[in-house]
């Protein structure tokens, strides 16, 4: 499996952590009942098809990755950097 | 402070040669390490008179990661644009070079490191078997940067690639 670091290109899998589902970078609003925070830390939906997931390229770049992919194919469709998102750098 | 001898890594190994390519320890002098604060980049590019894009070498400058270099030499004043340590006693350089360096190295990196892919002044902050490293290209061979602690097993690695590589061509 190979993934690709939008700064430092296609690198082999043993270059990244695998850290878990993208719904960590939907914190919910300050305020936000328990159950969202409960949805935000514990509940996920673990499908079979196109995931999106957070990767660290721990011995390369040191960046974050947000990965879409397919789980049944094992395609990487998509990588982009989470610092480049909206918030993400903050 | 009395003035003490600076040591380094591998300090008094002799160089080894194996069919024509060579491994030695490299001296770097100072290196530091330069993180830009958040928005600070455009000055810090003027500061150090450029800065390298990804994965490649301008003059003394090293691209380590987004927003972060490191500086072989002296470092201008950066107070307020950037966190700058000085790492020069935290790492040991090696340099291989030869016809065979390209070929021991992709033994224990994960790259493709054919002069045609990964040209002089390309750099690339990747695993060296398991370990952190900096690896760069230069004219003849590889500057590879590594974690002091590891430089006798870095050594060690890039020794037994050389040792396989070597038999197999006496095999041929």
């Amino acid at each position: 499996m190979r993934l690709t670091c939008p700064l430092c290109g296609t690198r082999d899998r043993r270059e990244f952590y695998y850290s878990g589902s993208e719904d960590y970078l939907n914190r919910p609003a300050e305020g936000a009942p328990i159950e969202a925070w409960d949805d935000m830390l514990h509940l996920r939906t673990n499908p079979a098809g196109v995931t999106k997931d957070l990767w660290y390229h721990e011995t390369g770049c040191g960046s974050w990755l947000l990965v879409t992919r397919n789980t049944i194919t094992h395609a990487v469709l998509a990588t982009e950097l989470v610092a480049a998102r909206k918030g993400g750098a903050a | 402070m009395p003035n003490l001898i600076a040591k380094s890594a591998l300090f008094g190994r002799a160089p080894l040669t194996l069919s024509g390519t060579t491994l030695a320890e490299a001296q770097v002098g100072t290196l530091t390490s330069v993180a830009v604060f958040p928005g600070k980049l455009t000055k810090v590019k003027k500061t150090l008179g450029g800065f390298p894009a990804p994965n490649t070498v301008a003059g003394n400058l090293i691209w380590t990661g987004p927003e972060q270099v490191f500086v072989l030499g002296p470092v201008p004043d950066l107070t307020g644009l950037a966190a700058v340590t000085d790492q020069s006693g935290g790492w040991a350089a090696l340099r291989l070079s030869g016809p065979m360096a390209a070929d021991a190295l992709m033994r224990l990196y994960p790259l493709d490191l054919r002069a045609a892919h990964f040209p002089k002044d390309t750099c690339a902050r990747a695993p060296l078997g398991h370990m952190q490293s900096i690896l760069i290209a230069e004219e003849a061979g590889f500057l590879i940067l590594i974690f002091r602690s590891m430089a006798r097993t870095a050594w060690h690695e890039i020794e037994t690639a050389l040792h396989a590589l070597t038999a197999r061509t006496a095999a041929i």
